[in-house]
């Protein structure tokens, strides 16, 4: 099948009409799942300049090339889609699953084939009961069509944000409790069971299905040459009409935005990135693309899509605090810097933004915020802490003031960033 | 001559500062009595102190690795 004859298109991934897409649906739009030989899919997703939409950005084809060269085409690999969506201001991995799930499962499909994989799982989060039934009846739909369809589990992980990190998904498919591990060994090393393993968020596994069907010059036609194809994006806060949009890199900040509707006031601040992202300035990047080459001079980065803005009539400091308190709790408990360093951190930050601490809890902070980096087993202390600094640098003077005078008066605005409550468990 | 650089494993670590007393050149305590490791490479005067840190580390959560290889421990005795 060739390309859909509007090749420029930004809606690649989410079908024109808001409908979930059943597999005659999926078909008659974009044809049969083509069969590549590994080493041409590998060699086009390296050609796509495919980058994962899990957070970190790294270039798909490598991740691909390091497990087939480990499992030696054998077999004995595995491949988990990471339908974890832990972030809690992103929505687009659960709208894509929701829309378009067998766009994802060929993904799938396409990295067991490539891999050599002897297990192929979706793994999403207990909480998120829609997306495990809406994969369920997709996958029960393609058995019935293809019995030579390889068998892909469904498992369930808790709603916690370090639970969605590879090495926690990883051990909780291994039987164990989702938290994350020291790497090395790195997944494609030793993943689930000891098995070179394949992660890959599920919007990512969706591009690589497209890269499969229409090839690398297609997926390159819109976009940068540093962030081709297109991106999903969960845009909220003040805008008209919050929710997931998808764009190429190329679009600005503000394009963004006006796409979400247009602002609702003033803006003042943006959160790019989630809760491991970075508040900027809103005139600072109102006219920044996306892309990483462009958000870089802002110490920004896309990370999972999630774009919020917080217009005048917010309180950037109280947002921030609730935050920290939701980051802290999130700890997998494990490492020292993470779980008692995240806390007082947190406790610190609620002291400064209620005004019941002293001035030096500011350089506390900033010493702190330096000091717990890089010494976790996961990057969870690292995120949170990218998070504080861009807070404490972007509302400063806000900050001072709650120093001086406790909670401004926009403290009981109700708040632009979700907190969802703690889970107990972590199986 | 490979450079080899000193690494603590965050979830073993359970705060007995006892690597910040054997090796102070390299090993500072944090607030919370975590230990904070100086990411260079290590030079052959310290080996012997951190050869002692690993050795005596209750948690056995302390490594030598090659830069260039994360993950590939020496052994503490071929540390001289
Ligand atoms: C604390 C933490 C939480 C994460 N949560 C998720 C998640 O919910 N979903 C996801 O796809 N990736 C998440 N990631 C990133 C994964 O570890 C992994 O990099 C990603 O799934 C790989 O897929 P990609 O290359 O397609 O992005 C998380 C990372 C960290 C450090
Ligand atoms: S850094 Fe924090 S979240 Fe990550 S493994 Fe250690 S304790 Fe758990
Ligand atoms: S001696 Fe071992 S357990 Fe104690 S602080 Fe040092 S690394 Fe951690």
């Amino acid at each position: 099948m060739s390309p859909p004859a509007d090749a420029g298109t930004t809606q690649r991934l989410l079908p024109g009409r808001p409908v979930p897409e059943d597999l005659d649906a999926h078909l008659a739009g974009f044809g049969p799942r083509p069969i590549l030989e590994p080493a041409a899919m590998i060699e086009a997703l390296d050609q796509s300049g495919l980058r994962g939409r899990g957070g970190a950005d790294f270039p798909t084809g490598v991740k691909w090339r390091a497990v087939t060269e480990r499992s030696q085409g054998g077999g004995d690999a595995v491949v988990v889609a990471n339908a974890a969506e832990c972030e809690p201001a992103s929505f687009k991995d659960r709208f894509l699953l929701t829309y378009r799930p067998h766009l994802v499962l060929d993904g799938l499909e396409h990295a067991a084939e490539a891999v050599g994989a002897r297990r192929v799982i979706i793994y999403t989060t207990r909480s998120h009961n829609d997306i495990e039934a809406a994969l369920r009846a997709a996958i029960r739909e393609r058995r019935r069509r293809d019995d030579s369809d390889r068998f892909v589990e469904v498992l369930v992980g808790p709603n916690r944000y370090v639970a969605g990190e590879e090495t926690a998904l990883i051990a909780r498919v291994s039987g164990h409790l989702a938290k994350p591990k020291v790497v090395p060994p790195r997944p494609f090393q030793s993943g689930v069971d000891g098995l070179p393993t394949l992660v890959q968020n599920v919007e990512t596994l969706a591009h690589a299905a497209l890269v499969a069907r229409f090839g690398a010059a297609w997926f390159r036609s819109v976009g940068t040459q540093r962030s081709p194809g297109t991106a999903l994006l969960t845009v909220s806060g003040a805008v008209r009409t919050p929710g997931v949009l998808e764009a190429t890199c190329d679009t600005t900040v503000g394009a963004v935005v006006d796409r979400a509707g247009g602002v609702e006031g003033e803006p003042a601040a943006v959160l790019l990135g989630g809760y491991f992202g970075r508040w900027v300035s809103a005139d600072r990047i109102w006219n920044h693309a996306i892309d990483a080459d462009s958000l870089r001079s802002t110490g920004a980065s896309l990370g999972t899509g999630v774009l919020v803005v917080a217009p005048t009539t917010s309180c950037g400091i109280t947002e921030t605090d609730r935050v920290l308190a939701y980051l802290a709790g999130q700890s997998a408990g494990q490492c020292g810097p993470c779980h008692v360093g995240l806390p007082a951190i947190a406790e610190t930050f609620h002291k400064v933004a209620t005004g019941r601490a002293r001035p030096a809890a500011l350089d506390l902070l900033a010493r702190w915020s330096r000091d717990v980096r890089g010494r976790g087993a996961c990057r969870h202390p690292d995120g949170a802490m990218l998070f504080l600094d861009s807070a404490m640098e972007v509302f400063a003077a806000d900050l001072r003031r709650h120093l001086k005078q406790g909670e401004c008066r926009y403290a009981a605005q109700p708040s632009l960033l979700p907190v969802p409550a703690i889970e107990a468990g972590w199986w | 001559m490979v450079r080899l650089r000193l690494r603590v494993d965050p979830i073993k670590c359970k705060a007995h500062g006892m690597c910040g007393e054997l090796f102070p050149e390299r090993i500072r305590m944090d607030d919370w009595g975590y230990p904070v490791i100086e990411p260079r490479a290590l030079s052959d005067d310290v080996l012997e102190h951190a050869r002692r840190a690993i050795t005596d580390c209750p948690r056995a959560a302390l490594w030598v690795e090659p830069v260039d290889e994360p993950g590939a421990r020496v052994r503490p005795d071929d540390l001289d």
